[in-house]
């Protein structure tokens, strides 16, 4: 199983797939995997990013210029499962462009790439049911995200119907670096073992060495999105080998979980 | 929805349902729409107008004449008071054409919350009139300058500034868009409008209308007119879109002759898109209409054939504004002019017998700028 985590914590990565291009975006990730990367999100451009901050709007914006689809993002997956077979692969969009394509078109291209599972930042646990049944029957993982707001309730009911680990939101507001990581991560993720034996990964707002290791003290895995995206915005031309560099500063920071 | 704002969400609903049961909530919200707003509205019979077109007789449904200037202002207050049911005490909001905006930043002087709206740069330049009136009401303007600079962009800032301050911020949005209970709520806001035009034409002329005719970017006035008609089977409704400068898509705003299904911003409607799902740019003479997606329910309505959409383009409802201000001495919103435009095409071919009602959501003195650039009066 590919969305097993091998190291603590484990190093989940996202790309805004197409910026600047759908092939240095191979090369980015081929660079983190060989880094230390235990899963990728392959983040599919939207036009109206509602949860994303300024860094990851200006790559979806970026990478919409030059027409990056999701069809695209599908096939670049599937390039980059042939060379990474034990890393695990997730497709990360809005709900729109998926159901543009279709739910069930959607998870058959999906598995036949050998992506491993889905995140729909826009779709809510209660709305899900269509894409739970397509999921399942498709054997891919659906990831769902709790907030610090999300109640009790919520949470069992995201963890009850995610597969892989749950994607726990580090703080109210959308992606973007903080200096500080917000009080509500560790009470969320405190929370959220109550209700599931899944792994915990905590996301949003965290780009450092520093806070990556302290995330690393509670949450299984520790997702790091526009930090990577920002650093593939300022090192044009050597996008991949500047990501393979960052990846590896924070992969020396977690230790390997015996099998 | 981003699961951050969906116990906001529900906690909404909550106090909403709550706040319909209530009779003292109920009595407030009435009494403040008789006597800070100015309802109930006229509903005008425009002689002149009628004679001109040759065929149904034509009334007017006065909500420009409304505090604030547009029918925006009954969502506001009925928002604003569930805000203080909800003991928050900051709001934001989206404006396209700027009349949610300045009504939300009146409703928020009147019951002293802060109060901050987001609005694209290029509704900034050209709703300027308005942007200065929030400012004067003091709330903060802060513009939008991504996409097409115009009301999606503004919803989605609005959406990031309610994601991260969810706590202590109530998002008063201005149409019956984005997820539930918003749509619901917010046409239910707006609904005196249908229920005072019923008596009123009822009163005046003793049968229902053989038609209504309102601008539909959103939807909020016109499902507000349409709603107390739908069971009188017999009344045709009819939602008017921006048709634009041309059918191309970018070109215009009219959802349902140009878009598919698909979801934006929380809401499964009619979505102008691409091939893969992303959102295109519209255009509009009319900032207020100027929107990719519609209302969910009128999609529905449309599904179901109870109501008819059709597009009128920039150039229709600049020559039905000069219309309507030279017939009737009325100079409405380039919104409502949409709606206008349709009168023009339909009175002429229906009976002198029958009556037809337009919504003339807002007035027109925001758009004196675009009316004066493009009309080459003097």
């Amino acid at each position: 199983m590919p969305l097993t985590f091998h190291k603590k914590p484990a190093l989940v990565m996202y790309v805004t797939c197409g910026d600047p291009d759908l092939a240095t975006t191979r090369e980015i990730v081929l660079a983190a995997i060989e880094a230390g990367a235990d899963v990728v999100e392959l983040g599919v451009p939207f036009s109206d990013p509602v949860a994303d901050g300024p860094v990851i709007q200006r790559a979806s914006e970026r990478a919409l210029k030059h027409g990056t689809t999701l069809g695209q993002v599908l096939t670049l997956a599937a390039e980059i499962r042939e060379h990474a077979q034990s890393t695990g692969l997730i497709v990360f969009s809005y709900l729109n462009p998926i159901l543009r394509m279709g739910m069930e078109k959607f998870c058959k291209v999906a598995r036949a790439a050998g992506v491993d599972g889905a995140l729909i930042t826009d779709l809510p646990v209660e709305e899900a049911g269509e894409y739970l049944r397509a999921m399942r029957a498709h054997d891919l993982a659906p990831v769902f995200l709790a907030a610090p707001t999300s109640p009790e309730e919520r949470l069992k009911r995201i963890a009850e119907a995610s597969r892989g680990f749950v994607y726990a939101v580090s703080r109210t507001g959308v992606t973007g670096a903080r200096p500080e990581l917000a009080e509500d991560a560790r009470k969320l993720v405190k929370r959220l073992r109550r209700a599931t034996k899944l792994p915990v990964a905590l996301g949003f707002g965290i780009s450092t060495a520093e806070q990556f290791a302290e995330v690393g003290e509670f949450a299984d895995a520790v997702v790091v999105g526009s930090a990577i995206v920002e650093t593939v915005e300022r090192n044009r031309g050597r996008e991949a080998a500047a990501v393979g560099e960052f990846v590896r500063k924070l992969s020396a920071i977690s230790r390997q979980l015996s099998a | 929805m981003p699961e951050t704002l969906m116990a906001a969400l529900e906690e909404l609903e909550r106090a909403y349902e709550r706040a319909k049961r209530d009779k003292k909530f109920q009595a407030r919200l009435e009494e403040l729409l008789r006597t800070y707003a100015g309802r109930p509205t006229p509903l005008f019979f425009a002689r002149r107008l009628t004679q001109k077109l040759g065929g149904a007789k034509i009334y007017l449904k006065r909500e420009d004449l409304l505090h604030t200037g547009a029918h925006k202002i009954n969502n506001c207050l009925g928002q604003g008071l569930l805000v203080e049911r909800m003991g928050k005490h900051r709001v934001i909001a989206e404006t396209g054409a700027g009349q949610h905006g300045v009504a939300t930043a009146t409703v928020c002087a009147l019951l002293g919350f802060e109060c901050v709206v987001y609005m694209g740069t290029e509704d900034m330049r050209r709703q300027e009139l308005n942007v200065f009136r929030m400012r004067l009401l003091g709330a903060e303007v802060r513009g939008v300058s991504s996409g097409s600079c115009t009301l999606k962009d503004a919803i989605n800032e609005a959406m990031r500034d309610w994601v991260t301050n969810v706590r202590t911020t109530h998002y008063l949005l201005g149409s019956v868009l984005g997820a539930h209970p918003y749509p619901t709520m917010v046409r239910d806001f707006h609904r005196v409008i249908g229920r005072e035009a019923r008596a009123q034409i009822l009163k005046a002329e003793g049968k229902l209308p053989a038609a209504i005719i309102a601008c539909v970017g959103g939807g909020s006035n016109s499902i507000g007119i349409f709603y107390d008609f739908l069971n009188d089977k017999k009344v045709q409704l009819i939602g008017v879109e921006a048709g634009g400068r041309s059918e191309k898509l970018g070109d215009h705003a009219a959802r349902f002759r140009g878009g598919s299904p698909g979801v934006l911003q929380g809401t499964y409607s009619y979505v102008l898109q691409d091939s893969g799902g992303q959102i295109a740019l519209t255009h509009s003479v009319s900032a207020g209409l100027d929107y990719p997606s519609i209302g969910p329910e009128h999609a529905a309505l449309r599904d179901s054939g109870r109501a008819e959409y059709v597009p009128a383009s920039d150039a229709e409802a600049l020559a039905a504004t000069t219309l309507l201000a030279r017939t009737e001495g009325i100079i409405s919103a380039l919104e409502s002019a949409h709606a206008v435009a349709e009168l023009v095409k339909r009175a002429p071919k229906m009976k002198k017998s029958e009556i037809v009602i337009v919504n003339v959501s807002g007035r027109g003195d925001k758009d004196i700028g675009i009316m004066r650039e493009n009309l080459q009066i003097d």
